[in-house]
C-alpha cells in the first residue's frame, strides 16, 4: 500500500493527571500505546507516519512528574521538567553545571521550552535511514542501510557497531551518566531504580530500542546524587549549526581535583555509539595523574582505542580524541 | 539624486501591520464553503513506470471525493514549465518559450535584456547542429506523472472532506511499479555504460530534446583523482572569445582546480499550497507566486484554459527564491480536482512535499584553469562545468560562465559545460542561478593571489569590471554585450575600509588557543533589471494617488517600493498614495516577473513613465484652464501651478475632476497603443475615475543591467573540533541609486546568508545505491540558523546607473555569490590552500584537513554526500 508522510495519524489521546492513571493506561494498551512527553521525538515520528500508535498517553498534565526537588544534597528531577527549567535552575547551575550546560545545548530555545529531561534521555536515534521509515534492524527488518558501501553515514557510530550503527543523539544523557544519576522507572509491577549508565541499551542487547524502558514502563524521575556536587565539570557539544542541531559528538566530564591531581573522574561521550559511552579505561588511566598535556594525550589516545569508523565518519575518531584531550587539559 | 523626497528614504511598507499581527492571509489560510482538501502521493522510487493504480478501496471510503492522475491533466504544453533557465549565451528556443506569453503577455512585451528568469536573451552564434535538431522530443514536466523520474514525484492526488481522510485514502491505494534504471550523480551519468536518468537519454537540450551523451574511459582516465575530466559537451554549451592559448602561454602563473558545489533546496517558509474553485466558468486561484501579472497566463497554461478564465488572488507570498516563477505547475491539481468535484479544493503541501517538488539549485562540478600575469591580471580562463540538471533541467553552467566572464573580465575565455539529467529533485532557478560557480573560481583566484604575493582585495580589484564592462559570450557578429554600468572598484574600496580589511588581514592566520581566523573577499553579480513594462495610476477627485502594481509580493517589497517612483515624479506625499496589488481582478498593469532581480529597475522605470504621463496631463489641463503652455506649469505640493505664480493653479483633486470632464486620454478613455493588452484592459476598467497616468517604459537603455556586490568575510575555526563560525561579514552593494535603504539592507543580508549557506552547511544527501533522499528534514539538510549568521555590516556605493531614469538597479541576487565566495576564501585563508574541494565545508572536512597535516584534499568528485 502506498506510503505518504507529513500527516498526523489518528490515535486516541489520553491525558492522565497522575502516574498511577498513566500506568494503568499504558498497562492496558501495552505496545499499542506511546508515551508523549514534550513531543519533540514523538511528533516527528507521528508526522512521518512511521509510528502509528492506537493510544497516545500525554504526561503533560501530571504534576508529580514536574519540577526539581533538593534531596539530601542531591536533586530529584521530575521526568517532565523542561530542559529550559533545568538549564536555568540555580542549584543545577551551581552544583551540577554539566547538566545545566548539556540541557542548555539541546536544540533551540523553543525546543528547550517544550522538551523534557525524560524525553531527551529516552528519545530514539536520529539515523536518517531509520527515521525515514527504511525497514532496518531497528525497525524490525534484517539489514542496516547505514552500513553499506554506498551509505551516507557521516553522523553514525564509531564504537560498538553490532549490525545497527545508529547513535544516541541525547545531550543530557552523557551528563547524567557523568553525574552517576539514577533513573526512577515505574510500572504496574512497582518501582525500580537504575543507574543512568545502565539505562541505555546498545544493539547487542536490544536492537529495536535504546533504553531499558519496556512496554508498560514509565520514567518518572531522575535522581542526581550529591556525590559529584560542585566538582569540576565540562560539557562540550560539536555540531554543524549553532542552534537546532544534534551533536556530531558531545562530551560530559565530572572531575575531582586536589593539588593539580585528578583524584576522581567520570568521562562520557555520546553520539559515537548507540548508547552514551563511559570511558572507564580513560578514567582509570588518568586517576591520580596531573591535569596536564601528557595526561591529556594519554587520555585522548585511550579514548579512541577500538574505534571502527565507517566510510564517512573517520573524523569522529579525531574529534573524540581531541574532545577528551581538551576535557582533561581544561 | 539627493533632492528626491521618497526615493532613497525609508518608509513603512503597507503590508507591515498585517504581517506582524498575523492578519495577512496566505494561500493555505484561505477557506471556502464545502472546501475539500487534497494531498499528493509521491513516487517511492527514483525512476519507475506506473503499470497499474488500484484506487478502488480508497475511493470507496466515506468522505473521499475524487482522484486525479496524469490522465486528467490537459495535453502537456510544448513549453518547459518553470524549469531552469536556458543557458545564457545560447539562443532561447522560441518553441519552448512561446507558451509563456498568453493573453496579456505579448512576446514583444518581454524584457529586452532578460527573460522571465532574469536570464539574458541572445548571445552565441547558432551551431550548425541547431539547424537539424538532435535527440528525442519529450514532454515537459507535468503536475502528475505515470513515469516518476525522482523519489517523491507526484503520481496522483486525492481530494476528500478533510486531510486525514485524504491521507488515509492514499494509504489504501495500491500501485504496481516497474522499477527503471536511475542515476543520482551527473558525473556517474556520463560514464560509459552508465544508466540514463530518462529512457530517452541523459542530456536535455534546448527545446525539450534529449540525447544520450557518454564520455569515454579515456576521458575519465585522462583526469587525475579529484580532477574533473573534460569529455564531449553538447553543441551550444561551448563558446570562447580571445586567444585562450596565448593567454596561458603568456601567463606568469596558471592554476587549475576542480570543485564540487552542492544542490540546495529553495525552502521558502510558505510551501506551495494552493486553493482553487470555479465560478461562472472562471478559475479562482489562491496560491503563492513570484509574479501576479505573469502568473495569470502561466496558470492558464498549466490548467489548459485561457488566461481570461483565470482569477489569481495572491496578496502575500512567503518566500520563493526563484522556485515559484511564475507560480508553479502543481496549481493544476486543485484546479482540476475542483472542476471534477464542483467543490473548492485546497491542495495541502507539506514540508516533505515541498522538499520534493519545491525546486532546488543545480549542483555542479567546476574545473577552472586560470592564467594570471605577475600583477594578478587574469590572462585567460578555461572553465569546464558539469551541472546536475535533475530530471527536467539543463543546469546552471551557462549562467555560471556568463557571471564569471563579467566578474573577472578575462582577456580570453573558453567555456564548456554539460547539464546531466539525474533522478533527483527537480532543479529550478534559485536566487542568482549560476552564482554557485563562485567557489570554483574564487579558490583559484585566492590561491593565485597567495602564490603571486598579491592581496586578495588587490587581485579582485585589478580584475574588476568597470563602466560598460563586457559580459558573456560573443554574439553572432563576434561582438560581446556589455553592462550598463559597474562600480565594483568603488565597492571594493569602500568595503575594505568598512570591514577593516588590512587590519584583519594582518591578524589572520594567528592561532589563539585552538582558534584560528581567516579573511576572504569576493565579488558577486547578477542581472538586475529589464525594460518595457507598463505603469498605471490615477489621481482621483479625492486628491489621492492610486497606483496599480502588477508585481508579485514575494517578500522583497518591490511591489511597493517601485511605486515610489510614480509618487516621486508627481511630488505626491506618501500618505496620499494608495497601492492596489495582489488580485488580478483589481485592474493591474502588465508587469515583469519577480525573478532575475528585475523589478526594482523595470518598475521604477514603468512607474516613472506613468508618473511623467500624469504630470504632463496635469500640466496640459492647467494650461487649458488657466492659459499658457503646458510647460509653463509646475507640479508640486499636490497642485499644478503656473511656474513662479503658485496662486494660479489647480489642486490634484480639481485636476482629477477636470480630467474626467475632459475625458479622452486624460481619464483613460483613450489609451496609448504600445501598452500591453492586460494593461489596456485594466486601464479601460479604471477609465473615468480620475486623471490617468498610463505608459509603457520606453526610456533609453543601452547594455545589460547588472548589479554587483563586494563581500568581506572573517571566519574563526576551531582546529580541534573542526567547528567554525562566520564571525563578521560586510557587503557593499553597487545597485545604482538605493531605492529603499531598509529593504536594500534586508535583501543584502538575506542574499548573503543564502550564499553562506552553500559554504557552511546546506546540502542534499542521496543514497546512491537506492537513489533515495536522506536529508529530508531541516536538521538533516542544515540550512543556517539565526545563530549561524555573522555580525553584518552593509553600505551602498549609491551611484546612479546612467541607463535608467531614476538610476535604480536590482539587489536581490548579486549578494549571494559574493558571500559564498568570500566565506570560501576566508576558510581557505584559515585552513590553507587545497584544504577542501567541495562545499559545504563542515566540521568533518575541516578536521580531516588538519588530520591530514595540510596534505591536499583529493577525494572523488561525488555529489550529494
Amino acid at each position: 500500500m502506498a506510503v505518504i508522510r507529513g500527516s498526523m495519524p489518528s490515535f486516541e489521546l489520553f491525558q492522565p493527571t497522575s502516574v498511577d492513571a498513566a500506568l494503568a493506561l499504558i498497562g492496558r494498551h501495552g505496545a499499542a500505546a506511546r508515551i508523549l512527553g514534550g513531543g519533540l521525538d514523538t511528533f516527528d515520528a507521528l508526522q512521518d507516519r512511521v509510528v502509528q500508535p492506537a493510544a497516545l498517553v500525554d504526561l503533560g498534565g501530571i504534576a508529580e512528574l514536574q519540577g526539581i526537588r533538593e534531596v539530601g544534597g542531591g536533586l530529584e528531577i521530575g521526568a517532565m521538567t523542561t530542559l529550559a527549567e533545568i538549564a536555568r535552575h540555580p542549584i543545577v547551575q551551581s552544583q551540577f553545571a554539566v547538566l545545566a550546560r548539556a540541557a542548555g545545548a539541546v536544540g533551540s530555545p523553543q525546543i528547550r521550552n517544550q522538551g523534557t529531561l525524560g524525553g531527551n534521555v529516552s528519545q530514539s536515534t536520529r539515523c536518517w535511514y531509520y527515521r525515514s521509515g527504511w525497514t532496518c534492524y531497528r525497525a524490525g527488518g534484517n539489514s542496516c542501510f547505514a552500513d553499506t558501501p554506498t551509505a551516507v553515514n557521516r553522523e553514525h557510530a564509531i564504537f560498538d557497531l553490532d549490525r545497527c550503527v545508529a547513535v544516541n543523539p541525547s545531550d543530557t544523557a552523557p551528563a547524567l551518566v557523568a553525574l552517576d544519576a539514577q533513573m526512577v522507572v515505574r510500572s504496574s509491577r512497582g518501582e525500580r531504580v537504575v543507574a543512568a549508565e545502565d539505562y541505555f541499551l546498545g544493539p547487542d542487547i536490544d536492537i529495536t530500542r535504546m533504553t531499558i524502558l519496556d512496554a508498560g514502563d514509565l520514567l518518572t524521575a531522575i535522581r542526581v546524587p550529591a556525590t559529584w556536587a560542585g566538582a569540576h565539570f565540562q560539557f562540550e557539544k560539536v555540531r554543524d549549526r549553532k542552534v537546532w542541531d544534534f551533536p556530531l559528538v558531545n562530551i560530559a566530564t565530572a572531575m575531582k581535583m586536589s593539588n593539580g591531581i585528578i583524584r576522581d573522574i567520570r568521562l562520557v561521550v555520546n553520539a559515537v555509539a548507540a548508547r552514551p559511552r563511559r570511558l572507564h579505561e580513560v578514567e582509570n588511566a588518568v586517576r591520580g595523574k596531573p591535569r596536564d598535556a601528557a595526561t591529556a594525550t594519554l587520555a585522548g589516545e585511550l579514548a579512541i582505542k577500538g574505534a571502527q569508523p565507517l566510510r564517512h565518519n573517520t573524523y569522529k575518531v579525531a574529534l573524540t580524541r581531541n574532545l577528551v584531550q581538551r576535557a582533561i587539559r581544561g | 539624486m539627493s533632492d528626491y523626497k521618497l526615493i532613497g528614504h525609508n518608509y513603512i511598507t503597507p503590508d507591515l501591520v498585517a504581517k506582524v499581527t498575523g492578519q495577512a492571509k496566505y494561500a493555505e489560510d484561505v477557506r471556502a464553503d464545502g472546501m475539500l482538501v487534497c494531498r499528493l502521493l509521491g513516487s517511492p522510487m527514483p525512476h519507475a513506470r506506473v503499470r497499474r493504480i488500484d484506487a478502488s478501496a480508497a475511493l470507496a471510503m466515506p468522505g473521499v471525493r475524487a482522484i486525479l492522475t496524469a490522465d486528467d491533466l490537459p495535453v502537456p504544453p510544448v513549453a518547459a514549465a518553470p524549469s531552469p533557465p536556458p543557458a545564457p549565451g545560447t539562443s532561447p528556443a522560441p518553441a519552448a518559450r512561446s507558451g509563456a506569453a498568453g493573453e496579456g503577455g505579448r512576446r514583444g512585451q518581454r524584457a529586452i535584456a532578460v527573460d522571465e528568469h532574469g536570464q539574458p536573451i541572445g548571445g552565441a552564434a547558432p551551431t550548425p547542429a541547431a539547424a537539424a535538431p538532435a535527440g528525442t522530443l519529450v514532454k515537459a514536466e507535468a503536475a502528475l506523472t505515470m513515469e516518476p523520474l525522482y523519489e517523491g514525484e507526484p503520481i496522483l492526488a486525492i481530494a476528500a472532506v478533510d486531510e486525514p481522510t485524504a491521507v488515509a485514502a492514499i494509504e489504501r491505494i495500491a500501485i504496481d511499479f516497474e522499477p527503471l534504471p536511475f542515476v543520482v550523480d551527473p558525473l556517474e551519468g556520463l560514464r560509459p555504460g552508465s544508466p540514463n536518468a530518462r529512457r530517452e537519454g541523459n542530456v536535455l537540450l534546448q527545446g525539450n530534446r534529449i540525447v544520450e551523451l557518454k564520455w569515454t574511459d579515456a576521458d575519465f582516465a585522462a583526469a587525475a583523482l579529484g580532477q574533473l575530466p573534460a569529455g564531449a559537451v553538447p553543441d551550444g554549451d561551448a563558446w570562447s572569445f580571445g586567444d585562450v592559448d596565448a593567454g596561458f602561454t603568456d601567463a606568469a602563473l596558471v592554476v587549475d582546480e576542480s570543485f564540487v558545489i552542492p544542490t540546495t533546496s529553495h525552502i521558502p517558509l510558505e510551501p506551495r499550497s494552493a486553493m482553487a474553485y470555479w465560478q461562472n466558468g472562471k478559475l479562482y486561484m489562491h496560491c503563492s507566486t513570484q509574479s501576479l501579472a505573469q502568473s495569470v497566463p502561466a496558470i492558464a497554461r498549466y490548467c489548459g484554459i485561457s488566461p481570461s478564465q483565470v482569477v489569481l488572488i495572491s496578496p502575500y507570498t512567503g518566500g520563493a527564491f526563484g522556485g515559484k516563477n511564475p507560480a508553479y505547475l502543481h496549481v493544476a491539481i486543485p484546479a482540476l480536482l475542483a472542476k471534477k468535484t464542483g467543490q473548492p479544493v485546497m491542495m495541502k503541501i507539506t514540508r516533505d512535499d515541498e522538499m520534493n517538488i519545491g525546486r532546488s539549485r543545480p549542483g555542479m562540478i567546476g574545473r577552472a584553469k586560470v592564467g594570471f600575469a605577475k600583477d594578478g591580471r587574469i590572462t585567460a580562463i578555461d572553465l569546464f562545468v558539469v551541472s546536475d540538471g535533475g530530471p527536467y533541467g539543463r543546469g546552471d553552467h551557462g549562467s555560471g560562465a556568463r557571471l564569471a566572464s563579467v566578474l573577472y573580465q578575462p582577456k580570453a575565455m573558453r567555456f564548456r559545460g554539460v547539464g546531466v539529467l539525474t533522478n533527483t529533485v527537480p532543479r529550478g532557478s534559485q536566487r542568482g542561478p549560476g552564482m554557485q560557480i563562485a567557489p570554483a573560481m574564487e579558490l583559484v583566484i585566492s590561491k593565485a593571489a597567495r602564490t603571486l604575493g598579491i592581496d586578495q582585495v588587490a587581485i579582485h580589484r585589478i580584475n574588476a569590471p568597470a563602466g560598460k564592462a563586457p559580459v558573456g559570450p560573443p554574439q553572432r557578429d563576434g561582438s560581446r554585450r556589455y553592462v550598463t554600468s559597474a562600480f565594483v572598484k568603488e565597492a571594493l574600496d569602500k568595503g575594505a575600509d568598512l570591514f577593516g580589511w588590512h587590519e584583519r588581514k594582518a591578524a589572520s592566520g594567528t592561532r589563539h588557543g585552538s582558534k584560528v581566523r581567516g579573511v576572504g573577499v569576493a565579488v558577486g553579480t547578477y542581472s538586475a533589471g529589464s525594460v518595457g513594462y507598463d505603469g498605471l495610476l490615477t489621481i482621483e477627485p479625492d486628491g489621492k494617488l492610486y497606483i496599480q502594481s502588477g508585481c508579485g509580493h514575494l517578500g522583497t517589497n518591490s511591489v511597493f517600493d517601485t511605486t515610489r517612483a510614480a509618487a516621486e515624479a508627481l511630488d505626491m506625499p506618501w500618505d496620499k498614495v494608495v497601492i492596489t496589488q495582489g488580485d488580478s481582478t483589481r485592474n493591474l498593469p502588465w508587469s515583469c516577473s519577480q525573478g532575475g532581480s528585475q523589478t526594482a529597475h523595470a518598475h521604477t522605470r514603468a512607474n516613472w513613465a506613468a508618473g511623467l504621463d500624469a504630470k504632463r496631463k496635469l500640466q496640459e489641463i492647467a494650461a487649458k484652464d488657466l492659459g499658457g503652455r503646458a510647460e509653463d506649469y509646475t507640479v508640486g505640493g499636490e497642485r499644478v501651478y503656473r511656474t513662479g505664480a503658485p496662486g494660479r493653479g489647480l489642486t490634484f483633486a480639481q485636476a482629477a475632476k477636470r480630467a474626467i470632464d475632459l475625458g479622452g486620454a486624460y481619464d483613460g478613455h483613450e489609451l496609448p497603443s504600445e501598452i500591453n493588452a492586460m494593461t489596456k484592459a485594466s486601464a479601460t476598467a479604471l477609465a473615468g475615475r480620475g486623471l490617468m497616468g498610463v505608459a509603457k517604459d520606453t526610456f533609453k537603455h543601452d547594455g545589460d543591467t547588472m548589479s554587483f556586490v563586494a563581500g568581506f568575510a572573517e571566519v574563526e575555526v576551531d582546529v580541534e573540533t573542526g567547528e567554525f563560525a562566520v564571525v563578521d561579514y560586510t557587503a557593499v552593494v553597487d545597485v545604482g541609486t538605493v531605492l529603499h535603504p531598509r529593504n536594500c539592507q534586508g535583501q543584502t543580508y538575506g542574499g548573503s546568508l543564502l550564499g553562506m549557506a552553500h559554504a557552511i552547511g546546506h546540502r542534499w544527501v542521496y543514497d546512491r545505491h537506492y537513489g533515495l533522499a536522506l536529508a529530508r528534514r531541516f536538521y538533516h539538510s542544515k540550512p543556517p540558523s539565526l545563530l549561524d549568521a555573522p555580525r553584518f555590516q552593509w553600505a551602498a556605493v549609491n551611484l546612479p546607473d546612467p541607463e535608467t531614469p531614476v538610476g535604480v538597479r536590482g539587489v536581490g541576487e548579486p549578494p549571494v555569490g559574493a558571500a559564498y565566495g568570500a566565506v570560501v576564501n576566508a576558510l581557505v585563508d584559515a585552513l590553507g590552500d587545497d584544504a577542501f574541494r567541495r562545499t559545504p565545508v563542515m566540521a568533518d572536512s575541516v578536521l580531516a584537513s588538519f588530520e591530514a597535516g595540510g596534505k591536499p584534499a583529493r577525494g572523488a568528485l561525488a555529489f550529494h554526500v
